[in-house]
């Protein structure tokens, strides 16, 4: 079975951003973003700063910014929504001129939003990745038990973490599946089918968490972990 | 002697109205190895999860009683039963889901209530009959899929078992990782029950079969005599792989 090893976040490696306790760094990352969110967006100078901070951060941690860039995809549909704000937004509008003798006029206040909405988000994914990147995913759930998450939660997210893998190679074999038979994924042509596979695999995964509970059942699991750990969680 | 298991009518049928079993009797005693053989749909699922209580007249629709070593199969004896009823799954991944193998063995013997240096006595000693100790550190999924299927039976060895039960043990195995668990099972001490499809790998660890078809038991004898009755085969969709002959090996290397 094609379960991958170590995780696609994280980036190995032993700065004191790395060894820093988890439940510290997440207690960091958390009051960092709540600053960034609060802060009012005309403050560009303290923007500036907190993306500063970040950089050190990084530095620290010699995690390669090209590392952590392409992972920043996830960001676009958000930043694509930012982009949409200056033209359907309300208020005064300035214009803004274009080659060819053409004028693109934009709402003000639509311009600021987008702003705010695009640094902080930036800066956000970015912290978080930094965390992630220095930090096992088993180390962020030891954290978050250490900072008293309700236990449940931690159980769950540690499932997710542990099927992760198994669950996207559950896909990748569909989508082998499909491709041998003619089936472009990239196609719109193809979308329904792949919407098809995708509802196959959450009914799959569904099924293999029935599967899952049934045999911790039958090891006598009654609802508690036993407390000397979590799932995913190695030490 | 009181038999490990008892099964006394059991009849069941899903909420769907689906019925799976029609009345089944068995009856397995200490220290034997029995193979349940059927073809797809025979049951053989809702038989083992009947076993350890999973499924029962209290659950669904269904009828009759099993006991374990005497004791009842009934809601206030679950963990009970459950401890001393060890099911292997077919899928490891589905068993396997703590973050290392040794947490993972600790799983069941942890939720009995064990702690400190005697679970951790308890676990290596079950990884030790697997041949997996020197893994207990790993994380599962970072095995071979025969790793994991031993240490899937480690994790239920932990609870010392009176009767181990295996979902089709030999499925997805390479033919040497196949002969390493059969050496295991071999060598357990424990009444041991296996359902399977794999025929020749039945006759190989269990004296006695029992022939599971449209829920009912349709056969229980040696598996020898089960596998070599042409009719009863053939009735039942059951067949050997080409060129296997139970009949060519020497009795003396059947086991019981």
């Amino acid at each position: 079975m094609g379960a991958g090893h170590g995780h696609r976040l994280h980036f190995h490696g032993h700065s004191p951003v790395h060894r820093a306790p988890a439940h510290l760094k997440i207690l960091a990352l958390l009051a960092f973003v709540l600053v960034v969110v609060a802060t009012p967006r005309e403050w560009y100078l303290a923007y500036a700063g907190y993306l500063a901070v970040l950089v050190v951060v990084i530095g620290v941690s010699r995690v390669p910014f090209l590392y952590l860039l392409p992972r920043m995809v996830i960001e676009v549909p958000f930043l694509v929504f930012a982009a949409l704000i200056p033209f359907v937004a309300e208020g005064p509008r300035v214009d803004v001129p274009l080659v060819g003798g053409w004028e693109l006029s934009l709402s003000e206040s639509g311009l600021v939003a987008a702003w705010g909405l695009a640094a902080k988000g930036t800066l956000g994914v970015l912290a978080s990745l930094t965390l992630a990147a220095t930090t096992e995913p088993s180390a962020v759930l030891r954290g978050l038990q250490r900072l008293h998450l309700p236990e449940l939660l931690v159980q769950i997210m540690g499932f997710m973490v542990r099927y992760l893998d198994v669950v996207s190679a559950d896909l990748g074999r569909m989508i082998t599946a499909m491709r041998s038979r003619g089936v472009d994924p990239r196609s719109p042509r193809h979308w329904p089918a792949l919407a098809r596979t995708l509802g196959a695999l959450f009914v799959r995964s569904y099924e293999r968490g029935e599967r899952v509970h049934l045999a911790m059942l039958a090891r006598g699991y009654d609802g508690t972990l036993p407390d000397h750990a979590s799932p995913g969680v190695h030490r | 002697m009181t038999p490990v298991l008892e099964l006394n009518g059991v009849a069941f049928a899903y909420p769907d109205g689906h019925q799976a079993l029609f009345g089944v009797d068995l009856h397995v005693h200490p220290g034997e190895r029995v193979a349940m053989l059927g073809p797809n749909g025979a049951g053989k699922t809702t038989l083992v999860l009947h076993l350890n209580g999973i499924l029962s007249s209290e659950s669904g629709h269904g009828e009759g009683s099993v006991a374990v070593s005497g004791l009842p199969v009934t809601r206030k004896n679950l963990l009970e039963i459950r401890r001393r009823v060890g099911v292997v799954f077919q899928d490891p991944d589905d068993q396997l889901f703590m973050g290392s193998v040794r947490a993972d063995v600790a799983f069941g013997p942890a939720n009995l209530g064990l702690k400190g240096a005697a679970l951790d006595k308890r676990v290596m000693d079950a990884l030790e009959q697997v041949g997996m100790a020197d893994y207990a550190d790993r994380p599962p999924h970072h095995l071979s899929f025969g790793q994991r299927r031993r240490v899937a039976v480690a994790t239920v060895l932990a609870m010392e078992p009176e009767i181990l039960v295996l979902d089709e043990p030999s499925s997805n195995l390479d033919p040497a990782s196949r002969r390493e668990l059969a050496d295991i099972l071999r060598g357990l001490d424990v009444t041991l029950m296996m359902v399977t499809h794999d025929l020749p790998y039945a006759l190989e660890l269990c004296p006695r079969a029992v022939v599971l078809s449209s829920g009912r038991v349709v056969a229980d004898g040696r598996t020898f005599d089960i596998l070599t009755d042409e009719h009863l085969m053939s009735a039942h969709r059951l067949e050997l792989p080409w060129g296997f002959d139970p009949r060519t090996i020497s009795i003396d290397s059947l086991p019981g």
